[in-house]
């Protein structure tokens, strides 16, 4: 569990909208011009303020979606009942103001620096959010440490950064399995992720490989639960689940 | 001066009475679920519950021993630093009064250990005097393995990091030190109230 102590205070900042972008029906990605942003590692997250005009304000974290390096961005998804991520993926627009603050965790991180043992990535739905940043800082490090992503989400239409993850064709594997619907001709996996499709993704355990898994409850509880079972010590399979019942 | 975020006008709740929601929180109905790694599942005939001071343990409980302790329902508001409030959640506990007071040793803090390797720091005077529980039950249930079962701590007037999952003993310190997520940047004590999220705030 090597981690960097993080002491120093998180202000608020203003962060104005560079750019956004739709990533699918539902999913935007909203790239920030943060002048105080002081930098952050791949998997981190940050904490967005919104302030209504007669003071109300609203936070909500949202994981990162740029590499180290990078301009930071969020990738939000939509969520039908929700106060704040409507607002952030139908109604901003580039040069709005908010407010951020962060990078915040230190434990759901990767750095390519101090990185040997293989990587598997296994998100469902958003939860490719944070393990994109991983796989974009994996990309601009030069890393020859190899990966593979294991990809859960309802159907081709609802991939976020889908054009993106096709052009690893070579360096990284990407495994994707369709739980709603499939197209016509679809050889991949169809349902959920089961023992079966993860033993077959996953590297062999002799090859210390480490594991970032991030998504639903339900999907994160089978990943890691698998992966236990695979003969992956618990310590080398890092989570993060994002709450209620639902998801791919 | 926060700038206005243009057309946003945020969802006032008016289900949770004043002075129920910390700042900066929202009322869910769900239960989310939050841990660093895999649910541990350790059956309850090899668990223990232990007291220790510099690794030697003062008490230690069985799973029996501890349901024969005397157990009260605790309905509290828990509040996540993931900006999540549950009000009005339902436990069965046994009073950390109870457990430390069996142990009988002094300390002035206590760091929370678990399986799969979380810990937690916490003053002794915010799991003493009817604050804080060792929970095995959930809303009449067993309490399930993801919410950290088999036992939990519940410690509801701090954020819920504290309350430690699949938690396994306290460790008694004279001075406070950082568990887990406190190394990665949180807050050591966590008020909800004071919104004391990441360390500094």
């Amino acid at each position: 569990m090597a981690g960097t102590a993080v002491r120093r205070r998180l202000t608020w900042q203003v962060a104005t909208v560079a750019a956004v972008r739709d990533e699918t029906a539902t999913v935007r990605t909203i790239e920030l011009r943060a002048a105080d942003w002081a930098g952050h590692r791949a998997g981190q997250h940050l904490d967005v303020r919104l302030t209504a005009e007669d003071g109300y304000t609203a936070e909500r974290s949202y994981s990162i979606a740029s590499a180290p390096g990078e301009p930071v961005a969020i990738t939000v998804q939509r969520l039908d009942d929700g106060e704040v991520s409507p607002y952030l993926t139908t109604e901003l627009r580039a040069g709005d103001e908010l407010e951020v603050r962060g990078p915040i965790g230190g434990y759901f991180v990767w750095d390519a620096d101090d990185a040997a043992s293989p990587l598997l990535l296994a998100a469902g739905g958003s939860g490719i959010v944070p393990l994109r940043s991983i796989l974009r800082h994996r990309a601009r490090s030069g890393t020859l440490v190899p990966a593979r992503l294991l990809y859960s989400a309802r159907s081709l239409p609802d991939v976020i950064y889908r054009s993106e993850l096709d052009q690893y064709t070579n360096s990284v594997s990407v495994t994707y399995a369709l739980t709603r619907q499939a197209p016509n001709g679809w050889t991949g996996h169809r349902g959920r992720v089961d023992a079966t499709l993860l033993a077959g993704v996953a590297w062999r355990t002799g090859r210390d490989p480490i594991a970032y898994v991030c998504g639903p409850t339900s999907f994160v509880e089978t990943v890691a639960a698998g992966l236990v079972s695979l003969g992956y010590p618990p310590q080398h399979v890092k989570t993060e689940r994002f709450g209620g019942p639902g998801g791919p | 001066m926060s700038p206005i975020s243009r057309g946003f006008h945020g969802r006032r709740s008016d289900e949770a009475p004043p002075g129920r929601v910390p700042p900066g929180q929202y009322v869910t109905h769900d239960f989310p679920v939050l841990s660093a790694g895999p649910t541990p599942h350790t059956p309850t005939g090899a668990w223990t519950f232990s007291i220790r001071r510099a690794g030697d343990v003062v008490k230690s409980w069985t799973w029996q021993e501890m349901r024969e302790l005397p157990a009260e329902t605790v309905t509290a508001d828990v509040h996540c630093v993931t900006r999540w409030s549950k009000l009005d959640t339902q436990w069965e506990a046994v009073s950390l009064d109870t457990l430390l007071g069996q142990a009988g040793a002094g300390a002035a803090f206590v760091l929370a250990f678990s399986d799969g390797g979380y810990s937690t720091n916490l003053p002794i005077a915010d799991v003493t005097g009817g604050r804080a529980w060792l929970a095995f039950g959930y809303d009449g249930r067993p309490l399930d393995p993801e919410h950290g079962g088999p036992a939990r701590l519940l410690v509801p007037h701090l954020y819920f990091w504290k309350s430690a999952k699949w938690v396994r003993g306290l460790e008694l310190l004279d001075t406070d030190e950082p568990g887990f997520w406190e190394t990665y940047g949180y807050h050591m004590y966590g008020d909800p109230w004071r919104e004391q999220r990441y360390a500094g705030d």
